[in-house]
């Protein structure tokens, strides 16, 4: 069947083409057409955000917890500039989302027209592709592109700037599938004769350690089983980077803990000690290598990477295998067949050794509540459940990666790459959207809630149980750290003056607050978040001069880690400081 | 102090075939930028009959493992089909065209007209007191040409940064 439709028509016939669920948005004047071909059409959900940023941080909240793209509707201008944080967030993540912004009229175009902006030329640099759609005839086979490319390959944010007569212009629509362009076609599987060097360099390693990353959970579950069937093949101990956890489970004998900077002793040690990295679908980040020139010095690295850009990009590897983490996993488990593991206990019993310096031990507080212990409680009161953390960015981040424990992918939302302040609520709500019957939290920040408050309004009228467990130190605590050990407690900007009443605030949106002021109110204020239906602000008052730890300053080596305890001289040299 | 760190540079010929569309030179040139890498030249055309795939000639200089990101980088972009080393390929042409305007009188004008003889130059435009030399070569021929042409009335030099192919009988 083929008929002549509006081009926001044509435009929502594909969404749902697409299988879309939820349609994260704002309206405005540049996107009214789509806003009216919405109106009333029961199969897609359109989640009326507060805020720009809020509808990407969602839908990449929906993305990461799901594994199924996310889709944000934006107007132009400001609309389209609010939203480009998010956007960047999800290209530094490679979160997998489609960002439609409406334009002004093509022949408005380049007239600085009432809320123009070059969406295009903005988001450039933050998108994996974009387009701008000048023809409604172009629109179903540009949107149909866009989502193979977000979803392929390395996942990622792509944009369609639609301009305002081109939605309501008509094109032919068909039912017919697309003719794909198949111009894109990444790369998913290695070489068998790679394979086969990769096995040989497992087989003969005495110290491998496995470096896991986001890219397992975005390769999928199967990937994630993998890895594990991998890891028990093998016997090599596991680390993970932030944005990899969960893809192998936190009770393991073989769990490492995190990496990098505020990553375990055991973790950091085994891998400038190892004589074998694996790096599966990890990138060698700064924030995970420390000094670039001191990092895992002795030993031979395989790098797993579908962007073939990732390889050799900071650390030069020995041998690239380029494609699918699950895939290449699976031709490696094949390859690996029926082999006997190594007898890895030296290395282990040297591993033991590093473990027992108990990294992530903090000391005890009779006067405040301390926040890793905060996050310990909020773990073992709803571990049970199975929850989905999501996070905002600072210290209790850092705290929520160390003491919050994951098991299974998918179910630990942060900013990792772009480190966005604000992600955390939004992203929840998405979660929450995607998994109904799931408890999702964000465990936040003094400072960072109130970067997308607003969002809460978003909670209220979808009626989203999310719960916001916020560690209170009444500061910027990851910058005031920063000031403390590198600019001797010179606290710059970083105290969270004039902070609302969180309790009062909940309650103003419709949602309940609940104020933790002490050790004793703790677990039965957990219990009391968990055991309310709708939405919850914890206003957890925690000490507020509490430190991250385990640490690797900036421009320092692993076996450099400052530890609860160690003497800090709380100044850096000029070249450290000019490190991020 | 902190001092920033140099290395040693190499210079490369990337040939890159991309679809023809909007913004696609943008995106190239702005992954340069944003990436911290140099272009030294850079040279655009459509190369097939329905003006569907452009032919870009990169100049750039940086680190190996610099060069063998750009390379990378490129790949990456979805309208680029393919990137092409020449520097890694192996042996492979690259011309220039330029035209540079010089004008004088007497010894000077007869001399600019003789060396434009030795190089191959043609003139293209002539007046009673100047010239426009056509000149196609390799950049250090054009170079040269440049440096004497200074001494002698040099006005102005237009050129198109250099176009690269692979030699022999094979595509790149
Ligand atoms: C949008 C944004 N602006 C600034 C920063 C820099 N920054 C990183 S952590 C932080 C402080 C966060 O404070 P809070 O949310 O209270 O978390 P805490 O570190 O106290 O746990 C700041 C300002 C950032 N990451 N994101
Ligand atoms: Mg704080």
């Amino acid at each position: 069947m083929s008929d002549e439709r509006s081009g926001a028509n044509i435009l929502v016939e594909s969404l749902v083409r697409q299988g879309v669920e939820f349609v994260f948005g704002y309206p405005g004047g540049a996107v009214l057409p789509i806003y009216d071909a919405l109106f009333g059409d029961e199969r897609l959900r359109h989640i009326l955000v507060r805020h720009e940023a809020g509808a990407a941080h969602a839908a990449e909240g929906y993305a990461r917890s799901t594994g199924k793209p996310g889709v944000v509707l934006v107007t132009s201008g400001p609309g389209a500039t609010n939203a480009i944080t998010g956007i960047a967030d999800a290209y530094m993540d490679s979160i997998p989302l489609v960002v439609i912004s409406g334009q002004v009229a093509t022949n408005l175009i380049g007239s600085d027209g009432f809320q123009e902006a070059d969406t295009v030329g903005i988001s450039r640099h933050c998108t994996k592709h974009n387009y701008l759609v000048k023809d409604p005839a172009d629109l179903a086979a540009v949107i149909d592109e866009a989502f193979q490319i977000a979803t392929t390959g390395r996942p990622g944010p792509v944009l369609i700037d639609i301009p305002k007569n081109v939605q309501v212009a008509t094109a032919t629509w068909s039912d017919a599938p697309i003719q794909r362009r198949d111009r894109y076609v990444p790369r998913l599987r290695a070489d068998t004769n790679e394979i086969a060097e990769a096995i040989e360099m497992i087989a003969s390693a005495r110290a491998p350690v496995l470096y896991t990353g986001g890219g397992v959970i975005n390769s999928g579950p199967h990937a994630t089983a993998l890895l594990r069937e991998l890891q028990a093949k093998t016997g090599a101990p596991v680390t993970s980077t932030l944005m990899g956890l969960g893809a192998f489970p936190a009770d393991h004998a073989d769990w490492l803990g995190m990496l990098g900077m505020h990553g375990t002793y055991e973790a950091n040690l085994a891998m400038n000690q190892a004589d074998l990295i694996v790096c599966v679908g990890a990138r060698f980040d700064d924030r995970v290598t420390g000094r670039l020139d001191a990092f895992a010095p002795n030993s031979k690295k395989i790098h797993i990477d579908i962007d073939r850009a990732s390889i050799n990009k900071i650390v030069p590897v020995d041998l690239p295998l380029v494609g699918d983490c699950g895939e290449i996993l699976s031709q490696l488990l094949e390859a690996w067949g029926t082999r006997a593991p190594q007898d890895l206990s030296g290395w282990k019993t040297r591993i033991d050794t590093w473990r027992e310096r108990n990294s992530l031990a903090y000391p005890g507080n009779t006067a405040a509540i301390m926040p890793q212990h905060a996050v310990e409680r909020l773990f073992e009161l709803t571990k049970a459940k199975d929850p989905i953390i999501a996070t905002e960015v600072g210290q209790h981040q850092m705290w929520a990666a160390q003491y919050f424990h994951f098991f299974g992918p998918n179910k630990w939302l942060t900013s990792g790459g772009l480190g966005t302040m604000g992600y955390g609520l939004p992203a929840a709500i998405g979660a929450q959207l995607g998994n109904p019957d799931s408890l999702v939290i964000d465990i936040a920040g003094d400072a960072s809630i109130q970067m997308n408050i607003q969002e809460m309004g978003t909670a209220s009228q979808y009626r989203l149980p999310v719960k916001v467990f916020i560690l209170n130190n009444e500061w910027m605590g990851m910058v005031r750290q920063w000031q403390e050990l590198t600019y001797e407690s010179r606290y710059s900007n970083s105290y969270s003056s004039s902070l609302p009443d969180f309790v009062t605030l909940a309650e103003a949106y419709g949602w309940k607050g609940i104020r933790i002021e002490n050790e004793g109110q703790l677990d039965a204020g957990i219990e009391e978040m968990m055991a309310y239906q709708g939405p919850v602000i914890v206003d957890c008052r925690v000490a507020k001069e509490s430190n991250c730890f385990p640490m690797i300053p900036s421009g320092a080596a692993h076996t450099e880690m400052i530890l609860y305890g160690d003497a800090v001289a709380g100044t850096l040299d000029d070249a450290a400081k000019a490190l991020v | 102090m902190m001092q920033i760190k140099q290395e040693v540079e190499e210079r490369h010929v990337l040939t890159v075939m991309v679809d023809n569309e909007a913004g696609i030179l943008a995106k190239i040139a702005g992954l340069f930028t944003a990436r911290g890498y140099n272009i030294d030249s850079l040279t655009v055309a459509d190369i097939t009959e329905n003006h569907s795939v452009s032919r870009i000639t990169i100049v750039t200089h940086g680190p190996p493992s610099q060069i063998d990101q750009i390379h990378a980088q490129l790949e990456r972009l979805v309208p680029v089909h393919k990137v092409v080393d020449l520097t890694e390929a192996g042996p492979h042409v690259q011309r220039e065209l330029a035209l540079i305007k010089v004008a004088g009188v007497g010894e000077k004008r007869v001399e600019a007209l003789r060396v434009a003889d030795v190089f191959r130059a043609k003139a293209v435009d002539t007046t009673t007191s100047s010239f426009v030399f056509e000149l196609t070569g390799s950049p250090e021929k054009i170079d040269s040409f440049v440096a004497i042409m200074r001494e002698l009335g040099l006005v102005e030099v237009g050129r198109t940064g250099i176009v690269a192919m692979m030699r022999g009988a094979e595509e790149a």
